[in-house]
This record gives structure tokens, sequence and C-alpha cells, in this order.
């Protein structure tokens, strides 16, 4: 497969997120610039971490209006898969390429630690390969990562089952206290209605190594390949 | 002319920012503060003549980038 990798002034988990493609998954990786106009042959594109543009005016505000991001507008419009980790989250939020937005952490601090994630379905391009009941375990790294959405856009997507991971404890159980930000409903990911597009706050691609500790976050880049294998259809029509 | 915008989180959007100044007014004694709400304050000079277009142009901005209209709410004048 052919991943594009974006970059934006300010990026810094664009390396990670190439070399866990191209060295652990074992396959074709490339970084696009934010000027790009075009994806060349992506068939898929991760929009990484970071603080793009300096987090300037609003986390992911500039980034959004880059050349690279129309380009992406396009692919995703055509059903393309779309994944935004962290600050690529919060720059798919900005560009209503997903539902909510991802404000100042409750707690006003930036946090840094290992988080547990439920997965909600195994129903999207990027969570097909997580096996049933298994908690993720990753870390987030984050100064704005509560999700907030108006309580009838969570309604719909609750009901279509856009919420694809949450925060909890060791036992599963979505505490209080296994949520870092603060975030509405313990959500960590979510996904747009046509199930293409995807974004979540905790980092995969620094936890898909056992060399790391832990390669649960390899489960979600494995997904997406496997959504892209051929004859499968990454989407429905 | 010269636009002045004000962008403010929406009442139901959390806002701990607020919430901390406010809490830190309370610890200084000012007991008579309520809820503090912490937003944005932007000056932009315009170099047209036309009012108008300057409202609509700026209307336009604030709501496809200068604010985010999930979360936030804005206002603003022309001077000048």
């Amino acid at each position: 497969m052919n991943f594009a990798v974006l970059q934006f002034p300010g990026s810094n988990c664009d390396q990670d997120v190439v070399h866990v493609l191209r060295n652990v998954c074992g396959h074709s990786a490339r970084l696009l610039w934010h000027k790009d106009t075009s994806l060349g042959n992506a068939d898929a594109v991760i929009v990484p971490g970071g603080f793009s543009y300096g987090d300037y005016l609003r986390t992911g505000a500039i980034a959004r209006f880059s050349p690279v991001m129309q380009a992406v507008q396009a692919f995703a419009a055509q059903g393309g898969l779309v994944l935004g980790i962290c600050n690529g989250f919060q720059i798919l939020c900005e560009a209503g390429l997903l539902p909510g937005a991802l404000i100042r952490n409750r707690s006003l601090q930036f946090r840094c630690e290992h988080v547990f994630l439920q997965t909600l379905t195994t129903d999207s391009p990027f969570t097909n390969q997580v096996p049933a009941g298994k908690l993720l375990r990753i870390p987030v790294a984050h100064g704005e990562g509560c999700y907030f959405a108006d309580p009838e856009t969570l309604a719909g997507m609750r009901t279509r089952g856009q919420v694809l991971w949450k925060y909890v404890d060791a036992q599963g159980e979505p505490t209080q206290d296994a949520n870092p930000n603060g975030s509405i409903e313990n959500i960590a990911g979510v996904c747009n209605e046509r199930r293409n597009v995807a974004g979540l706050m905790p980092h995969p691609e620094r936890a898909s190594e056992d060399i790391l500790g832990c390669a649960d976050g390899r489960l979600i880049f494995d997904s997406l390949i496997h959504a892209l294998q051929p004859g499968k259809s990454a989407v429905a029509a | 002319m010269k636009a002045k915008i004000i962008i403010t989180p929406k009442k139901a959007v959390l806002d701990p920012q607020g919430k901390t100044v406010q809490n830190a007014l309370a610890h200084m004694g000012y007991a008579d503060v309520g809820a503090v709400h912490v937003g944005k304050y932007l000056e932009i000079e315009l170099t047209g003549s036309d009012r108008e277009a300057a409202r609509r142009h700026v209307d336009e901005a604030c709501h496809k980038i200068l604010s985010n209209p999930v979360i936030e709410d804005y206002r603003f004048e022309i001077e000048g």
C-alpha cells in the first residue's frame, strides 16, 4: 500500500508514522509537504501529530486551509481513507471532515502518559483488526484533547457507531480517572458518517513495536492495511 | 477602517480557563465575582472603504477561520 503522511510546519510525529508504516508494517509511505496540491498515488492518508503552524489561532485552524488539505478534502469526498492522530485529529475536526471539536484539557495540563482504550466497534477501516474485548494501551501527549460535540450531534454519532475509541481504566470501565482530558463521554476517537475518515488523540505510532513497551497501536495501522487489501471495499459505496 | 472582533466560548462548552480564573479571583478575595469566560480579541486593519463589504468579509472570515462555530461565538464592530 502507498501511504501519504502529511507534513506541516510544526508537525513532529510525521517521521514516527513513516517509520512504522515502512519498517514495521512493510508498506510504502511518503511525506507530503503542506504546500503540495496532489496526493499522488496514495491509497490512504495519515495526518500526524505535532503543533502545525504553532497551534496559532486554534489547534488545526490554519493547517486546515493549507493546499494539501484541499487535496485531502477531495480524497475523502471520494471515499479515500484518512486517519488523523492527535494534531491530525484536531485538523480533521477543524476541516469539518469529522464532527465536533477538541478543546483545552479540563485540567489545563498537558498530559503525557499511557492510557487504555476500549474499541467500541470493529466495523470500521480503522478498527477491523482489533480483537473483541481487547483494550489498547497507547500513549497520549496533548494539551487540547478534550472532545466536544453538542448533544444532538453526539446522539447521532452514538446511533451510527461513530465513536470508535473511549478512554477506560485497566478493567475496561470508562471512569473519570481514566479520562486524561475531560473529553465528553470519555471519547478518544471518532469517525465520520461514511466511516472513511477517523481521528484519535492517542498516538498508535508510539506503541507499534514491542521494544517501545507496547505494540497495540499497530492494530490500528493493520486495520487500515487490511481494509485496503485488493478485493476488500474499504468503505460501503 | 478597523475590525474589532471578540470570540468567546459557547455557553454549553466547558471553559476550564474561565473556571480557573474565577477560582483565582475568589481566592484573592473578590467575593462578588461570578462566572468568568476567557476568549480572544482580534483587531484587523482594513484597507478598503466600503463599510458594508468590510462587514461581509469580516463576518465570513469569522465564520470560516477566526472562530470555530462548533465551540465559539463571535461578535465584531467596524470602526473608522
